[in-house]
């Protein structure tokens, strides 16, 4: 095939010439070039290789239907693949690769494919990788994924920026088209808000395809000026809606040109817009027609050949044949004519207008009526095409270079079925239109199925559109300007189907007439089946150039009505749309919040290791305990039992709750008693679910008559405060009790250890903190310089240990003046790693034991549960299963064996059982003791503290590891309590 | 924006469907201001109520009815309210939204 770029006319800049490159080679276009017609003007006609037969393949389309030319684009973290040339502008510098080739597109080995053809047929992986010979698949899968695919992704990050936006508008209208721009102006003129949007880089839609000059270009120098006028009307090009959600909610992703992007724009933008009305102008795609060999490089899409000569100036062939059912494709053929080309038009009806006749008569166009297309000759590119008289049988042989067929046009309604409502079939229009769709949208142009004519109808409807809204202005009159006007499909009902074994219907998934049989043989015969046996429709195009085929097809072979037959689901994304896009800025650090204490510049400039717990970012140790987090920690324990530490412990959940009710409160709420809690105490609480399972533990304190303060675990303390809020504002609306998240108010401190009590007497030494009046469980509120401060004698690590509270904005100036008055006692800070040992030490749980799936009693905390009063989850706690003496309850574990390693998730067996399956328990907790001076572990074990002193054996199959520990109490460490009531 | 803009024509969808939540107090919002909580159809048996029968009806057995539906949402980045929402599970279109604590269930 020969392509020639005219000297004149078309939509691009001869005077800016662009350079890119193919696969190392540098080739040239020039300004207003997609890549697909910068290709076909250097001469490449082999794009790319088929899905499963590696046959070569050429440019179909010029549109976001191209089922063959996916490329490769950019280089290093912006290499992008499958992208359709048709839809990539042309940039300087653009660097692209074809696909699916070995060892390159032009000469692949892998096309011997073709020859087995009939054992990769429609159905091939479920027969030959599912059931009895599903190990093959094992076998085959890394062949078959390098043979059968489409481009390679690149591992680097992506050096781009991505943006999210939101709009509300009164009217939103999808496609700049005629139509759509009819019924922009018309909206807003009537004083609407609208936006205007299109996936192509300028607007016109179709008129895009006619020549610079024609009456179509007329009407779109018309149509623009009119929207020029218009300052409520926003236009964005580039920009492809690609679904439609509940609420008229609408994502579009904008492309940015890449020089834009250079400068620092960003790569892409997703748009989330809120429409109050949308109007759809998506217009309709032109269909191929399915006969053998209908996938040679050379055989086109009509309308897309005409878009390369009238847009990109390009002609395409030098001795065409244009194949068709209906009139649009004879416009074509006068067009490439005109250009010099020598044309045969072939037209599968009986009768066609005869000014057609004439026309064709005119440009000396020969023509072929009520004759079929029966095959494609030549290798690899087009050489002929063979058609058949449907009148007496007779076969001919047109020599050509370039076929451009035509078998009609589907209007493009996929975003209307986003929501679920289904398409219908117009049997008088012979395509499926949208459905009944509420009031607040319309379809305009081509979509609606029906020929264009005029925009007075769009007009109409944009300025309807507007009047929902509540605009008032006036609309004036619509652009008179006629446009062409044709049906856009014709009924194939009675020809015959390609018996051809090569006739596509889907170019991308490589699926044949044949494949299709077959599914129908194998049983599977709705479109749904059908889709999903053969893979047909289910490609990157989804089917935009060959549901419509496969459909009437199926129909016909099943002797059943296209309606009757009904149609696969179209679902968001209308086109590809990038992860990128996608992501926004929700990416790295911004992935999700981050969270930091009032504290945190001061971890940073003192030698701190965070570490992420859940949302927030914590001290996990400190350097001046070590380098290493597996000696600091050891180091600041040791620091704590034998001196004194302070940790931050601002994440911890709190609550401010206040109310003459609030002692009933909490005693509904935990299990054990509150309301008998004095004021100046704090008490130990749990919580249950309803269910009966731990939800979660904490300290509440009174500081006045009806003044509490709840503290939860960082990890619950969001499920806590809407479990709180859910029960005041449902089922206890009948308690005078207000609950508020404090959480962020607060800086918390623990400061523990043997010499706190003299750190804090120095700190405040207008309180009195000595062991009488505060004592173990009791609380104060004092001030520092006017700063109220909140004290509360409460232990984590079983030391004399206090927590203390200060406004969030003087956390800093707190924990500085606690380390200088405690200079004396060597006070030091300590880490997240440090604070949980020595809970593990103590015996305490914490948020992992607390996993929602405990009881009381497996956490050996069942003493605490009321008998006297009702509580949250009381019933089903009593559950006889959640009874029974075999569940699984914590322990401690001791390692016996000096050389080997506890770890966390370990699954426990014991001594004489077999190391297979789930075992008896696992292992929640590991930690080095520095009184025993030897690992030890919490962990949950069947029958829990009845096996004390058992030995068992912690499995760690991940590693391969056994080793043996013995059984013994979880409190490791003061189990008197004479550490912590000192 | 009027939230009764509801469109009469085929009247199977409604313009204030789903993704936007009117919430009593604050107007209509965007769902993800929002935390999903549950059926609210069901009524909480009395915190006094040892019967193990009726908690696990309430706790573990749910319809999950195609249609009309009447929801627990939170409005936990807005005004903290328990919100008692209708949604048509089939369509998303939601109804008529009320504050938890005005009704009269427990």
């Amino acid at each position: 095939m020969k392509a020639l770029r005219l000297p004149a006319g078309g939509r691009i800049d001869r005077s800016r010439p662009l350079s890119f490159k193919l696969e190392g080679r540098e080739l040239t276009g020039v300004s207003g070039d997609s890549l697909a017609s910068a290709l076909l003007a250097n001469g490449i006609q082999v794009v790319g290789r088929s899905f499963k037969y590696h046959r070569p393949r050429g440019v179909l389309a010029s549109g976001i239907q191209e089922p063959n030319a996916l490329l490769t684009i950019g280089t290093g973290g912006r290499r992008t693949p499958n992208l359709a040339a048709t839809t990539v502008e042309l940039a300087d510098g653009l660097v692209c690769e074809r696909q699916n080739g070995w060892p390159n597109v032009d000469w692949d080995l892998g096309s011997i494919l073709g020859l087995f053809s009939r054992f990769i047929s429609a159905g091939f992986y479920y027969k030959t990788f599912m059931g009895p010979t599903r190990g093959a698949w094992m076998f085959y899968e890394r062949w078959i994924r390098r043979t059968a695919g489409l481009g390679k992704a690149t591992h680097e990050p992506d050096p781009d920026r991505y943006e999210t936006q939101h709009h509300h508008v009164d009217v939103l209208v999808v496609g700049a088209g005629p139509a759509g721009m009819a019924a922009a102006v018309a909206a807003g003129r009537a004083g609407a808000r609208v936006l205007l949007v299109d996936q192509d880089s300028a607007l016109g839609g179709s008129l895009l395809n006619s020549a610079v000059g024609s009456t179509d270009d007329h009407g779109l120098r018309q149509l623009t000026a009119q929207l020029a006028g218009l300052p409520d009307v926003a236009i964005r090009v580039r920009t492809t809606v690609f679904g439609l959600y509940d609420g008229e909610t609408v994502g579009m992703v904008e492309r940015r040109e890449h020089a834009e992007v250079l400068q620092g724009s960003a790569r892409e933008v997703l748009h989330v817009v809120r429409a109050r009305h949308i109007v759809y102008a998506t217009g309709a795609l032109e269909q191929p027609l399915v006969f053998g060999n209908n996938d040679r490089p050379g055989v086109m899409l009509a309308e897309s050949v005409r878009v390369y000569l009238n847009r990109y100036g390009i002609r395409l062939g030098e001795k065409i044949v244009v194949v068709t059912m209906q009139d649009s494709a004879w416009r074509t053929a006068m067009e490439l004519a005109e250009a010099g080309a020598s044309v045969t038009l072939v037209d599968g009806r009986e009768s066609v207008d005869a000014h057609w006749l004439e026309r064709a008569r005119q440009c000396n166009v020969s023509v072929r009526l009520n004759a079929l297309p029966e095959q494609a000759i030549g290798s690899p590119w087009v050489s002929a095409l063979q058609i058949q008289s449907r009148r007496d049988g007779q076969r001919e042989r047109l020599a050509c270079d370039l076929v451009a067929m035509s078998g009609g046009w589907m209007p493009t309604i996929q975003l209307t079925t986003h929501t679920g409502i289904r398409s219908v079939f117009d049997p008088a229009l012979g395509v499926h239109v949208c459905g009944n769709l509420p009031a607040n949208q319309s379809v305009v142009g081509a979509m609606t199925g029906r020929p264009l004519g005029s925009l007075v109808e769009a007009h109409r409807i944009g300025e309807q559109a507007a009047r929902l809204c509540g605009a008032v202005g006036e609309a004036g009159e619509s652009t008179t300007v006629a446009f062409h006007s044709a049906p856009l499909m014709v009924s194939q009902s009675g020809h015959p189907i390609s018996t051809h074994p090569k006739a596509f219907i889907d170019l991308q998934s490589d699926v044949t007439v044949a494949d299709l049989d077959l599914s129908l043989e194998d049983g599977f015969e709705s479109a749904e089946h059908l889709k999903r046996y053969s893979a047909l429709g289910m490609a990157t195009d989804q089917g935009k150039s060959s549901h419509y085929n496969g459909l009437r097809i199926l129909a016909a072979r099943r002797g059943m009505a296209l309606d009757v037959l009904g149609t696969t689901t179209h679902r968001p994304p209308f086109t590809p749309v990038t992860v990128g896009a996608l992501a926004g800025r929700s990416t790295g650090l911004h992935f999700r919040p981050t969270r930091r204490t009032p504290l945190h510049h001061w971890h940073l400039q003192h030698g701190a290791h965070m570490i992420e717990a859940g949302l927030w970012l914590r001290p996990w140790y400190y350097e001046w305990a070590g380098r290493e987090v597996g000696t600091a920690y050891i180091e600041e324990m040791r620091h704590v039992r034998r001196a004194v530490g302070i940790s931050d412990v601002s994440s911890l959940g709190k609550i401010e709750i206040v109310g003459p009710d609030t002692g009933k409160f909490l005693d509904r709420i935990y299990v054990n008693n509150f309301s008998s809690l004095t004021v100046g105490k704090a008490r130990y609480g749990v919580m249950l679910n309803d269910d009966g399972t731990v939800l979660d533990d904490g300290t509440t304190s009174r500081f006045g008559p009806h003044r509490y303060f709840m503290t939860t675990t960082t990890a619950q303390a969001g499920e806590v405060m809407s479990w709180i809020e859910f029960l005041l504002q449902t089922a206890w609306r009948d308690l005078n009790v207000h609950a508020v998240s404090v959480t962020d108010r607060w800086a918390g401190f623990s400061i523990a250890g043997p010499l706190s009590r003299q750190v804090l007497a120095k700190a405040f030494p207008q309180a009195d903190v000595s062991g009488e009046k505060l004592p173990h469980m009791g609380v104060l509120e004092t001030d520092w310089h006017g700063t109220p401060i909140r004290i509360a004698r409460l232990s984590f690590s079983g030391e004399l240990a206090y927590e203390i509270y200060v406004p969030a904005d003087s956390g800093v100036a707190m924990w500085t003046h606690l380390l200088e008055v405690g200079a004396f006692a060597d006070i030091r800070p300590y880490g997240l790693e440090a604070l949980a040992s020595l809970r593990i030490e103590k015996g305490h749980v914490a948020g992992i034991e607390l996993d929602h799936r405990n009881t009381l009693d497996d956490l050996g905390l069942g003493k605490m549960a009321s008998r006297v009063k009702p509580y949250v989850g009381q019933a089903l706690s009593q559950r006889t299963d959640l009874k029974a003496a075999d569940r699984w309850s914590l322990i401690g574990l001791e390692l016996i064996e000096p050389a080997g390693k506890l770890r966390g998730g370990a699954i426990l067996f014991a001594a004489d059982d077999p190391i297979q399956g789930h075992g008896r328990g696992y292992i929640t907790s590991v930690t080095w003791s520095t009184v025993h001076e030897r690992l030890i572990a919490l962990a949950l074990y069947q029958g829990g503290l009845s096996h004390q002193g058992e030995e068992v054996v912690c499995a760690f199959p991940l590693r391969g590891e056994q080793v043996r520990a013995r059984i013994v109490s979880p409190m490791f460490y003061d189990p008197s309590g004479e550490r912590l009531h000192a | 924006m009027a939230m009764t803009n509801t469109v009469s024509g085929s009247g199977t969808i409604s313009s204030n469907a789903m993704l936007r939540i009117p919430c009593p107090h604050c107007g209509l919002r965007d769902y993800s201001e929002f935390r999903y909580a549950g059926d609210a159809t069901k009524s909480r048996p009395g915190l006094e109520s040892t019967d193990a029968r009726e908690w696990h009806d309430f706790v573990f057995l749910f319809d999950n009815p195609k249609g009309a539906h009447r929801e627990y949402w939170q409005h936990v980045q807005g005004c903290r309210q328990w919100i008692v929402l209708e949604r048509d599970t089939a369509t998303n279109r939601v109804g008529s939204a009320a504050l938890a604590r005005d009704r009269g269930h427990v």
